[in-house]
């Protein structure tokens, strides 16, 4: 039995995802190959290759795939899914747009942001936002799967040594092309890979006050986030936001300031390990899940907090 | 153009949903439903590219049960001209057989675009809108945030880790909403009414062709596990205090 991973990268980084869906493959249990598709990917295939677990690196390097289209994507995966029992990706943007295409190709069921792996055909995974853990079972003949990522401790990115095999087969499903993209540069860690996590809600009244969380999260390395509803008042932009709509992070410490605390945000970061909320209504749901709470205005508190670091 | 919008019968985004005790599924009797969140945002683009004159004709679909009839009279009430139900009872679907039910329904009415919500609230699973693209062999544009025509096709701005990617589409072409697509707006109440007069045809997958099943079972439903509600603290400073000496995160 052999398992293939796609990887999640960029042409230049292997994304950290793919290392917690590697975790996943082991979990599962066989050969772990590694398909980088891209253009001028090789400095990926190589990070692809040190990935403790990794057996083999397949590299399809060709324009087709420069930005990882699906409709190009997808029929390349298809192709090499016959010599494998399990397809995963991670549940980033980029695997849950081309793996459900690989799935219906293959005409089988796509097993959705997998959190535990309980066999070789048997996976727990969120529905309704969290508030329920479904067992599900794939009998299809080659399963496919996207993994969350917070749900596996990721393996090692140095230690192995696979060999890198060169695939030549090139998809080119003439379907769509790549116009641009727009990329929000910071120097603050990614929200899904950050170990702390700084969020802000509506209790920050405007996008300018987010100021303050910058600063505190300066202080602690973190990634900064936000609720829906403060995506929803265009106080930042989506791609901050933590929910079932977002991303789901599970940091090591996750601090909500003027956060209420809706279910659909708690999917986003109730598997964090230790949980701060700052809000001045002390019967704000987020208190119901948070290790320390602190009841107050946001906006003397998180200056203070961040004195105090 | 023509356009087909399918949408999703779900629980109400604001109702806290229970496992049952048999840990069959969640419990879903006397819980109110509404049309999925992000179906209303692909209604609700269809209507504004009809506005705008792109589209000609809007075809609301679901796969479900009798009782979806409601939120296909939402999509009507809301702009949408006509409406298909593929009545499939109480039959649970999976993602990859309603993509094929929706299969059915394009080769039937030939739409230039179809427009779905990228995920339902109930399973999570973000799968329809990418099987549909796959099995209908049109272009895909997932997660979209912002939709324009360009020369014969449309460009399709994409919510993306990290930021945002504009996609050029070849029609026809399936796109999948994401939040910041829009607002929808709200049925008016002479809407409502003439919306129980537009066409609603009903259709079943034995009509269409499709065999309801799927390549997975659920062994069991079962609650998370909960968290406790931690401690309330005095001061910055006690918080401080904890968390590096009790919790050791700092």
């Amino acid at each position: 039995m052999a398992i293939l991973v796609i990887a999640d990268h960029d042409n230049a980084n292997l994304f950290g995802a793919t290392l917690n869906t590697v975790a996943a493959a082991q979990a599962i249990g066989g050969d772990i190959h590694v398909l980088v598709a891209g253009q001028n990917a090789q400095p990926v295939a190589d990070a692809a290759a040190k990935v403790a677990g990794v057996s083999k690196v397949l590299l399809a390097d060709n324009a087709a795939y420069a930005h990882q289209l699906p409709e190009n994507v997808a029929p390349l995966v298809v192709e090499l899914a016959a010599h494998y029992s399990h397809v995963l990706a991670a549940a980033s943007t980029n695997g849950k747009n081309f793996l459900p295409r690989v799935a219906a190709l293959l005409d089988v069921d796509q097993i959705s942001e997998i959190i535990a792996v309980e066999s070789a055909d048997t996976f727990k995974r969120p529905i309704y936002a969290g508030n329920a853990i479904a067992t599900v079972r794939s009998t299809a003949p080659v399963k496919v799967i996207t993994v969350r990522a917070t749900g596996f401790d990721p393996v090692a990115a140095e230690g192995g040594s696979a060999a890198i095999e060169a695939v030549s087969l090139v998809k080119d499903a003439g379907l769509s092309s790549f116009v641009g993209e727009e990329l929000a540069k910071s120097d603050r860690p990614e929200l899904g890979a950050a170990k702390v996590v700084v969020s802000g809600g509506r209790g920050l009244q405007n996008g300018d006050n987010f100021k303050i969380l910058y600063a505190l999260a300066d202080k602690l390395g973190a990634a900064v986030g936000a609720s829906r509803a403060a995506v929803d008042a265009g106080f930042v932009p989506n791609d901050m936001q933590v929910g079932q709509t977002g991303k789901i992070v599970a940091p090591q410490l996750y601090i909500a300031v003027g956060i209420s605390g809706a279910i659909q945000h708690l999917a986003g970061m109730k598997d964090s390990k230790v949980i701060v909320a700052i809000n001045k209504d002390e019967e704000a749901p987020i208190f119901q899940v948070a290790d320390y709470g602190l009841v107050g205005d946001l906006f003397e508190l998180v200056p203070e907090l961040e004195k105090a670091i | 153009m023509k356009v087909l919008v399918a949408v999703k019968r779900v629980v109400d985004y604001n109702v806290k949903v229970r496992v049952k005790a048999d840990q069959t599924g969640v419990d879903l009797a006397n819980v109110k439903m509404s049309m999925n969140p992000f179906c209303e945002i692909a209604v609700e683009e269809a209507v504004r590219l009809k506005e705008k004159g792109i589209a000609s004709e809007i075809v609301v679909v679901t796969a479900g049960p009798a009782q979806a009839q409601e939120q296909l009279r939402t999509a009507l009430a809301l702009g949408a001209d006509r409406a298909v139900l593929i009545d499939t009872g109480t039959a649970e679907l999976s993602s990859l057989t309603t993509a094929k039910l929706l299969k059915a329904v394009v080769d039937q009415e030939q739409p230039q675009l179809v427009i779905l919500g990228k995920q339902a609230i109930d399973s999570d699973n973000n799968q329809t809108g990418q099987m549909l693209a796959a099995l209908t062999g049109f272009a895909q544009g997932t997660f979209a945030s912002k939709v324009e025509q360009a020369g014969d096709g449309l460009n399709v701005t994409r919510e993306i880790d990290g930021g945002l990617q504009t996609v050029a589409l070849k029609l026809p072409a399936v796109v999948t909403t994401d939040l910041r697509l829009n607002e929808p707006r709200y049925a008016s109440l002479p809407n409502i009414m003439k919306a129980k007069k537009k066409p609603l045809e009903t259709l079943t997958p034995d009509a269409l062709g499709v065999a309801v099943k799927a390549s997975y079972e659920v062994v069991k439903v079962e609650a998370p596990a909960g968290r406790q509600a931690g401690i309330k603290v005095k001061s910055v400073a006690e918080l401080v205090e904890k968390l590096k000496n009790e919790a050791k995160v700092i």
